[in-house]
């Protein structure tokens, strides 16, 4: 320990000083921007915190990639669903008729949404990419009604920082924010390569959120809940994925 | 990996289209085919956590490694390749050192041989960035912004493959680099790696 002279002593402090000054401005920063992630707690926060924040500034309005019609896979993968409730059967057996979404939350105006109601709106048609975590992918056209479309329908009130969108399969719900909530290509899905989307598929109505994984995408929509805060929901981690270990945020 | 030991060329891959190869070990999801009558448990959650965290401190030491590198000269006294490094004879003397499993000498403490400023400069200018680079490309929100981070590479399945293939090519070094740091003395070269001074004498082991 010969070489640890003063003068190095000195300038690692003020280093270290300067570091953790800037590590707290940082965090207030990040809180006032929103760059904070629900499931920022823990061993894996910061990882998570720096992937969320990096994704937002780089990402808030960049569109994912869409592909041409002959790109299109040609069996899309239905991944393993949970075996049809009870609900969702008899639903089903009336052609989804009776199938609704509700709106609740900081809106205006709470709704509820047939799916023939849904499709009056402006659609929107896209071939995106669907990744899942595990490693696969396809692209499917995806035809839908923009989420921003339903969010200005009700009204959102300005305090609202997230959206809630429930399955009718209760141990499924996710979350997102409002840069993805009210990007162009987040679409609540009703139709994929055609009118409709098969049930394996998540019809009748799947949401669409193409720039993050496809644990996002969650299937059977059934409610939307706007609200500036994720605390009340769940264990408060944003959504169902992580308290299964899985990131709320799924960009990468 | 475990999750779908199936790997692809090009846009998309999945159960329903061909594969570019297929690893023989069983699966943690039973939609994959894999020839095995059981399924793994699935470490998607924590390790994809743990992943990311990891490629953070990678990514922000590799930055500061790299920033005191070409500032201070290192890459380029150290590292750069000298006169007769690449030549048949210089190459083939270290390769013959390496395969006698010759101790190295004393001189050899105090600089990189041929051989370590090629493995060296290939790890951290093409290993490195290539493992970041096709890890980006997976990221359909990276890739929402920076398009060409993908196509470049000929697709998000392409990125995966390759991903995979320079990652085991990173693990094999790291194994090989242990190997060679316990051959030359595992207690001085720690000692060299970590404070920047060789000692002058060899340990005797």
């Amino acid at each position: 320990m010969t070489n640890l002279s003063r003068r190095k002593l000195i300038t690692t402090g003020l280093a270290t000083a300067a570091g953790v000054t800037g590590l707290g401005l940082a965090a207030r920063l990040a809180q006032r921007h929103a760059l904070i992630p629900p499931d920022h707690g823990g061993f894996y926060g910061v990882g998570e915190t720096l992937n969320y924040a990096s994704h937002r500034l780089l990402t808030r309005h960049s569109l994912a990639r869409e592909f041409p019609k002959s790109q299109i896979s040609k069996i899309p993968v239905a991944n393993e669903i949970a075996p049809p409730s009870e609900a969702f059967r008899r639903l089903q057996a009336g052609g989804f008729a009776d199938w609704r979404l509700s709106v609740s939350g900081m809106v205006d105006r709470p709704a509820s949404f047939s799916l023939a109601h849904l499709k009056s709106y402006p659609s929107r048609s896209q071939i995106t990419q669907l990744v899942c975590e595990e490693g696969w992918s396809y692209i499917a056209e995806w035809i839908g009604v923009p989420l921003s479309h339903v969010l200005e329908v009700v009204g959102i009130q300005p305090q609202a920082k997230y959206v809630v969108y429930s399955s009718i399969d209760p141990g499924w719900w996710d979350s997102i924010d409002m840069a993805d909530a009210l990007h162009p290509q987040t679409v609540l899905a009703y139709g994929m390569n055609g009118p409709e989307i098969p049930v394996g598929n998540g019809g009748p109505l799947r949401m669409r959120v193409p720039r993050q994984l496809g644990y996002k995408s969650v299937k059977f929509i059934t409610g939307l809940t706007v609200t500036d805060s994720l605390k009340a929901f769940g264990k408060g981690l944003g959504s169902a994925s992580p308290e299964a270990g899985y990131a709320w945020y799924a960009g990468i | 990996m475990v999750s779908h030991p199936r790997f692809y060329w090009g846009e998309t891959g999945n159960v329903h289209t061909p594969t570019l190869f297929k690893l023989p070990i069983p699966a943690s999801r039973n939609l994959v085919p894999t020839g095995y009558d059981y399924v793994l448990p699935d470490q998607n959650g924590w390790s994809r956590y743990l992943h990311f965290q990891s490629a953070w401190v990678v990514v922000l030491t590799g930055l500061l490694y790299a920033t005191y590198g070409l500032f201070t000269g290192h890459f380029r006294y150290n590292l750069m390749s000298r006169e007769g490094d690449l030549s048949w004879r210089t190459l083939s003397i270290a390769i013959a050192k390496n395969l006698r499993l010759e101790r190295p000498s004393e001189a050899e403490a105090w600089t990189y041989n041929a051989l370590q400023r090629l493995a060296y400069l290939f790890v951290i200018f093409v290993l490195f960035p290539l493992v970041i680079w096709t890890g980006l490309a997976m990221s359909p929100a990276f890739v929402s912004a920076v398009p060409a981070a993908v196509t470049l590479l000929g697709g998000q399945q392409s990125a995966r493959t390759m991903h995979f293939f320079v990652s085991v090519f990173l693990l094999l070094f790291l194994l090989i680099h242990i190997v060679m740091v316990c051959r030359a003395g595992f207690r001085s070269r720690m000692r060299a790696m970590i404070t920047g001074h060789a000692s002058t004498h060899m340990e005797r082991t």
